[in-house]
């Protein structure tokens, strides 16, 4: 009895922050479609998620490519399948690990970035002062932040993919002799919309749970230095959580409605 | 000064409680400003000075007691009302709590974009606004860039610029040397003397006490133990009072 009581009480302020998390993403819906809108912040946002993002994602896409096909080529020559490398690696880093592998880095830079950019400002009371001034903190802040990580991630995600597919072609014009046209030829044939469209869906609520697990722990952080090192890094953590979870729910419902 | 019993107050708490958990904060906190008048708060750290001006801002929602500022419940006003009521309070952070991620210009210009009329003028306002607290030079530099003392000047000018009727200081020489601390309180006399502005100044400086209060509350144990003019007070044979002018 007592064992069980303990069980509860551990697991008890887990349910309670995914209370909170889910309270908190409703009040990002209801603030985000009621008036005044914030464009110059948002703009500001997606400039701060996509643009300062594009170089670390672009590195990484391209090593994930390169990567990717050099491990998998002698593989694929043992059974003689090396023309099959196009299709494989194109489906492979467009369906799954380019958005997974993406989203990931951006969990470790923004949304990170976004808990201890938050947390810092609650600490120091600059969002007390911002509610003082008459302006609503959270459309300004967590409103933003959020639809800005939303739009911007699926395009990092997708920047990300291509990269990661020249990377790939590279290796293969390099050694298996296959020019550049040939290659992306075989990539454009073997992609269907249905490797596209719910992987495209999937990265809008990466972006979506990068924002949110970001904004939430900054906004809510405690008092504190530790508190905005806390903040940061149980963003990142919990995101990453999150996006394998919904991974594995995007996966299921493609399974469903796209018989992949 | 006016005299305070011809006229009502601009703000008024009455018997305010907050508790957190066991521990509680303010026992039925009672107090008035008149307008323009200075009302320094003393108190130990601890004692519920920031809560109090938490809940008089409606930042922190207190257990019970009445809040009303120029006649207005803070309790009852929907959320459009009492952030058109916060323009007409101006509030000095202990900290400063500039926006680090804006320059100078942009944190002046911040609160003015609720007030359409007056975002037009934000040039001017901008610059007035500097101009009194004597940093019109620094309009483009970023918070990182200033010293302790200019940040605070800042928050001054950002506390000013919607020409409030009440400025709320938190503890407004915290941290600053000896000479930048008098500057301070100086602008603070200027401010209310230029603009006529009623002040509610939380602090433990004796110095910033003396120069800027017209009536001090001393806060202890979640009440206003005693209430008058600093004279009388620093007087005082009580051991509890003594402790503040040590």
């Amino acid at each position: 009895m007592i064992r069980s009581f303990k069980i509860l009480d551990t697991i008890k302020p887990f349910f309670i922050e995914i209370g909170e998390l889910s309270y908190f993403s409703g009040r990002f819906f209801k603030e985000a479609f009621t008036k005044p809108f914030e464009f110059k912040e948002l703009l500001r946002q997606c400039y701060n998620v996509g643009n300062r993002s594009l170089l670390l994602v672009g590195v990484t896409g391209f090593i994930l490519g390169l990567v990717f096909t050099l491990q998998s080529r002698p593989t694929l020559m043992e059974f003689g399948a090396e023309s099959w490398m196009p299709s494989m690696v194109s489906i492979s880093i467009v369906r799954e690990i380019g958005p997974m592998i993406i989203a990931l880095i951006c969990a470790g830079r923004i949304s990170s970035g976004i808990g201890a950019e938050l947390g810092s400002m609650r600490v120091t009371e600059q969002i007390d002062a911002m509610e003082v001034s008459g302006t609503n903190p959270f459309k300004y802040l967590v409103v933003t932040r959020i639809a800005a990580t939303t739009l911007m991630v699926p395009l990092l995600i997708i920047f990300g993919d291509a990269v990661a597919l020249y990377g790939s072609a590279i290796v293969e014009n390099l050694k298996g002799d296959v020019s550049y046209q040939l290659y992306f030829n075989k990539v454009f044939n073997a992609l269907k919309f249905s490797d596209i469209i719910p992987a495209t869906i999937k990265s809008v609520f990466f972006g979506f749970a990068i924002g949110l697990v970001g904004t939430f722990k900054g906004y809510n952080c405690k008092k504190g230095t530790v508190g905005v090192g806390e903040a940061s890094n149980t963003a990142v953590v919990y995101t990453s959580m999150l996006l394998f979870i919904i991974d594995f729910i995007a996966v299921f419902l493609a399974d469903i409605f796209f018989e992949i | 000064m006016k005299n305070k019993t011809n006229i009502s107050p601009v703000l008024k708490i009455k018997d305010l409680k907050k508790s957190f958990g066991d521990n509680h904060v303010l026992n039925g906190f009672t107090m008035e400003l008149f307008e323009g008048e200075n009302l320094v708060i003393m108190g130990k750290s601890g004692s519920g000075k920031s809560v109090m001006i938490k809940c008089l801002v409606g930042l922190m929602e207190p257990d019970s007691g009445d809040i009303e500022i120029m006649g207005r419940n803070i309790e009852k006003l929907q959320k459009n009302e009492l952030d058109n009521l916060r323009t007409e309070i101006g509030f000095l952070f202990q900290g400063s709590a500039l926006y680090d991620s804006m320059t100078v210009q942009e944190n002046l210009e911040f609160p003015l974009r609720k007030n359409k009329e007056k975002f037009k003028l934000k040039d001017k306002l901008v610059h007035e606004a500097l101009e009194s607290v004597g940093l019109t030079d620094a309009i483009d530099l970023m918070p990182e860039e200033l010293s302790g003392g200019m940040k605070r000047r800042v928050a001054l000018a950002r506390a000013i610029i919607l020409n409030p009727k009440i400025i709320i200081y938190d503890e407004p020489t915290t941290g600053l040397d000896p000479i930048t601390a008098k500057e301070i309180i100086e602008l603070m006399r200027e401010i209310q003397q230029k603009h006529g502005t009623s002040s509610v100044i939380i602090t433990h400086d004796v110095d910033c006490a003396r120069v800027t209060a017209n009536r001090m509350i001393l806060l202890i144990d979640g009440i206003n133990y005693v209430e008058g003019i600093f004279q009388e007070l620093s007087s005082s044979s009580d051991e509890k009072i003594q402790a503040f002018f040590k």
